[in-house]
């Protein structure tokens, strides 16, 4: 019994850990799409030198943390069936709109260049923007939403409605996320690339700072005192104090401390979100019938095996993730952009097999 | 129609589509990386401008794969979640394990083969093509044992206090019988698709050219086409044997395992010894199996695909309604309005589409024995029949695929967990019962609309993309990009990506 008890909570844990490592990573290409619409500058070809040069920054990453929010979708399943079946049923249309957004979004990123035509880009463009916004703002509606509670029947069911899950918290939550990763995304520019844009980055950042200070902190602080427990204050802290920290170092022009402090900040916000939760994973609303780890956790043998599985394989995913942000570690300015290489859509329709 | 109705045909449309581009990439891949592999090798460009040409087609390819995928993964949630509480401990597993073994190797590593074409070393940059190619097989494997597990449940009791299924070992789940045979089937079936998509793009060139009767055209339909006509052809041949071999294996185990499926992939209304194998069936199939009528029939063929055996008591062929029979004694189930479940597929859907996977398979048989012939002793061709049947063979195995896997699935019907004759009974869960409860109509409704329009779009600029890839060519001249092959002075800092969206 207590062995069980112990790894449920591990896989908690680690369920935590991997939408750690999905809001951090996937929430700076969430950013660096979303700033597409608002860095570029200059004449149209610079502007499109410039929007090509923001995609390039995580062409070669982001579907590696994309795969991070993969593998916690189906951990969930794996470690907390019971979990997975209602927060999956339960949160359908959000789901569904990140699902499409995503889906614009990848594809737009892989197909973008592969046709050499200024109305498919501005295609593209919309699709990654959108791709972008959406679900930066969505996850932190869903997020918030299980830190304040849903409304759960006996059958651990979702019985709220679609209209329940946008209630002031969760769309503060959203909005949350959403500056969060607009910052995120405008720290890494600052720190993967070179020139106008980089300063341009810098610029932005120093604003979208103050303003993430007011909002995140303005949430975490209801979350805190609203839903939390004692400890998750410690959280609060350090995501204030990195918060603080990134206006201080973004300004002073250290753009590795102000990226490497958003992250902590994201990863401060992911304790207190899981931390508000415990010892539920799903709790009820206004203290109504909640879901807890125990009720939803597989058992001790199907946990055990998942665990040796994570062991072995998460250090070395984490390490040959490392290494390809090692090898893509050079600074990226518009110089290094090579001319266009897609056909154009007169050769596409031409074509005959 | 209710939210059952509608969840199937969401599952079914998108999960057809996954298969649609899932299979040219576990195939292509390691083609792919097979022809990388033989420049570095033998140091021939033209190893190096296939490997450019079908690369491209694998990207434009691959990202289709991923963005359809994860939709997979949250509908078994969505969609069906009484489902997933009821498999969750002895499914999710295998989910977990496709996602941390292969996903993350796939797409990261892909990122680096992109985009790394001169920043990794040669060999780096080929391993991590071999990586992507491993890890689409490996995904295969996973999502495969997760299927088998539905259409062969072992290594799991039930819990009657939470009325779940529970893993009881993870050993007996991955060594599934039929996990091992489906496996190998739909593996070479990938490698049949890939091959047929090589041979016939390759073949397509190799004729254009020469019919330019241009020479320097003609040096490149013998230097740089033919050879890929002969890996795809190689291919080909080698899968298609294993596609027969494995899929005969299956055919047996199936006939074990869920006896009525061979029964209603003949539409067999009643058991018979040397049951024939029909090519052709008059009369209204929809209506059941009562007053059709087999037309051509290959004597035996039925019973050998089932038994092992084409005459004889050992090639006994229970039918439809012997299955119907047993299963009612044994389960006797009951559908929510209380009526006695019917436990037989939608014959017209089985019996077509178990035709269609095997004769289709006719297309790319032709076209391997076709450019074999017209290729021998260092031949080119410019025979524009070649070239046709290349071009209408491509899309032949693909369609095949989805017609095998439609037929596994709805074969299986009315269950989503197919109780093993040899299990415990308790594990078996009828379709209607996996259904979300906690999902209005509508909102399926919607997400099926959704995703058949986005999806419908996204199958247009798939197909505009890749035939006008395809069209391309491999590029005229290549250049070794790789850091060894670059001059010392060549500053880093300076150097323009070598690829960039
Ligand atoms: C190019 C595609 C292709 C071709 C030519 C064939 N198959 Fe196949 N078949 C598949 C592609 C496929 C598939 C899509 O990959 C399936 C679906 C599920 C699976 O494991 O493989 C399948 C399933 C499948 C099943 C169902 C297993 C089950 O439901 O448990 C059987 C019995 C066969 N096949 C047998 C054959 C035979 C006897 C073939 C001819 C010699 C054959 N297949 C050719
Ligand atoms: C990629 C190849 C596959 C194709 C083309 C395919 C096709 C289908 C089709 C046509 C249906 C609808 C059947 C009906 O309702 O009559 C279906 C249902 C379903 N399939 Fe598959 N399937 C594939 C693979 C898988 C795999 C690998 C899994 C599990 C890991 C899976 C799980 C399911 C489930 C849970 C349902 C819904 C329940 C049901 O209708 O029985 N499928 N699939
Ligand atoms: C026979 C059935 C299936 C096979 C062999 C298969 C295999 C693959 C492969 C090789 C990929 C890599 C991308 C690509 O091919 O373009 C992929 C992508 C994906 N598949 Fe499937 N799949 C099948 C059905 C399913 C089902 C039913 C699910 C749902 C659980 C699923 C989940 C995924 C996911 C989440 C991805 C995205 C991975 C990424 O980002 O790299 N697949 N699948």
């Amino acid at each position: 019994m207590e062995l069980t008890s112990d790894l449920s909570v591990l896989w908690f844990v680690i369920i935590a850990v991997l939408w750690t490592g999905y809001l951090v990573l996937e929430g700076f290409d969430f950013g660096v799409g979303m700033l597409m619409s608002v860095l570029p500058r200059g004449r149209a070809e610079q502007r499109e030198k410039e929007r090509r040069l923001l995609v390039n920054t995580i062409g070669p990453v982001w579907d590696g943390n994309e795969v991070w929010l993969i593998t916690a979708a189906g951990a969930t399943f794996a470690a907390f069936p019971e979990w997975y079946a209602t927060l999956f049923s339960g949160f359908y249309l959000p789901l569904l709109a990140i699902l499409v957004a995503l889906i614009g979004r990848a594809v737009a990123f892989e197909y973008r260049g592969k046709i050499a035509d200024a109305a498919w880009a501005r295609r593209c463009d919309l699709a990654i923007q959108v791709g972008s916004w959406v679900p930066a703002a969505l996850w932190g509606v869903v997020l918030a939403n299980l830190v304040r509670g849903v409304a759960l029947d006996a059958d651990h069911q979702y019985v709220g409605g679609l209209w329940a899950l946008l209630n002031p918290f969760a769309l503060l939550g959203g909005l949350t996320t959403l500056t969060l990763f607009l910052l995120h995304g405008a720290v890494f520019v600052a720190l993967k690339t070179d020139g106008g844009i980089r300063a341009r980055a810098r610029g932005h950042a120093q604003v979208l700072s103050v303003l993430t200070v007011a909002v995140a902190g303005g949430w975490a602080l209801w979350a805190q005192v609203a839903y939390s427990v004692a400890w998750t204050w410690g959280a609060v802290a350090v995501a204030a104090a990195a918060l603080a920290g990134v206006v201080v170092t973004n300004r002073a022009g250290r753009e590795g401390w102000a990226f490497t402090l958003s992250a902590v900040t994201i990863v401060a916000a992911v304790v207190l979100i899981f931390g508000s939760m415990f010892p539920a994973v799903m709790p009820g609303l206004d203290g109504g019938e909640s879901l807890t780890i125990a009720e939803a956790a597989s058992t001790p043998y199907t946990l055990r095996i998942l665990t040796w599985v994570a062991v072995a394989l998460t250090p070395l995913v984490v390490l040959y993730q490392a290494w390809t942000y090692w090898v893509f570690r050079r600074r990226l300015t518009t110089d290094h952009i090579p001319a266009p290489a897609g056909l154009t859509w007169q050769k596409i329709k031409e074509a005959a097999f | 129609m209710d939210v059952l109705d509608l969840a199937r045909w969401q599952f079914a449309i998108t999960t057809v589509y996954h298969f649609i581009f899932v299979p040219l990439t576990i195939g292509l891949a390691p083609l792919v990386a097979g022809m990388q592999t033989a420049w570095l090798v033998t140091k021939n460009d033209r190893w190096l401008r296939l490997t450019k040409f079908f690369g491209k087609l694998l990207l434009i390819n691959f990202a289709l794969g991923v963005v359809t995928g994860i939709v997979q993964e949250f509908q078994f949630g969505m969609t069906w979640s009484e489902y997933s509480r009821f498999v969750g401990d002895v499914f999710g597993a295998p989910l977990a394990m496709e996602a941390l073994a292969a996903f993350f190797v796939e797409s990261i590593f892909l990122g680096v083969w992109i985009f790394g074409w001169d920043r990794v070393s040669k060999k780096v940059h080929l391993a991590s093509i071999w990586a992507l190619a491993v890890a689409t097989n490996v995904s295969a494997f996973f999502i495969l044992a997760a299927n088998s597990w539905m259409q062969h449940p072992v290594g799991a009791v039930y819990n009657p206090e939470t009325g779940r299924a529970e893993m009881s070992s993870i050993g007996e789940v991955l060594a599934n019988s039929t996990l091992w045979a489906a496996f190998p089937h739909a593996v070479t079936a990938a490698f049949l698709t890939a091959g047929t998509f090589v041979t016939g793009i390759a073949t397509w060139w190799m004729v254009r050219l020469v019919r330019t009767r241009r020479p320097e055209d003609v040096a490149t339909a013998r230097e740089v086409y033919r050879p890929a006509v002969l890996v795809g052809v190689v291919t080909m041949l080698v899968a298609g044997v294993g596609v027969a071999v494995s899929g005969d294996v299956q055919g047996k185990l199936m006939f074990e395992q869920q006896p009525g499926k061979m029964a209603s992939a003949e539409a067999l209304c009643e058991g018979e010894e040397a049951a024939a194998f029909s090519v052709l069936t008059v009369g209204d199939l929809g209506a059941g199996c009562e007053g059709v009528r087999h037309l051509i029939t290959i004597p035996g063929l039925a019973s050998y695909l089932g038994t092992g055996h084409f005459s004889g008591p050992e090639s006994y062929l229970p039918g439809v309604e012997d299955v119907q029979e047993a299963y009612t004694e044994r389960y006797g189930d009951v559908t929510a309005s209380g009526e006695p479940v019917t436990y037989t597929p939608p014959l017209e859907i089985t019996y077509w589409s178990f035709r269609l996977m095997i004769g289709l398979a006719g297309f790319s048989a032709a076209l391997a024995l076709a450019a074999l012939w017209f290729t021998r002793k260092g031949r080119v061709s410019d025979n524009l029949w070649l070239s046709r049947l290349a071009v209408a063979a491509i899309p032949a195995p693909f369609l095949a695929s989805s017609s095998g896997w439609i037929f596994t699935e709805v074969g299986r019907q009315p269950w989503v967990v197919v109780p093993n004759p040899t299990g415990i009974d308790q594990i078996r869960l009828l379709t209607e019962r996996g259904v979300s409860t906690a999902v209005p109509p509508g909102m399926v409704l919607a997400s099926m609309l959704t995703f058949t329009l986005v999806y419908g779009v996204l199958a247009v600029v798939w197909f505009r993309l890749m035939r006008r890839y395809a069209v391309e060519g491999a590029p005229d001249v290549v250049h070794d990009e790789s850091p060894e092959a670059r001059a010392e002075s060549d500053d880093d800092a300076d150097r323009p990506l070598s690829f960039a969206y």
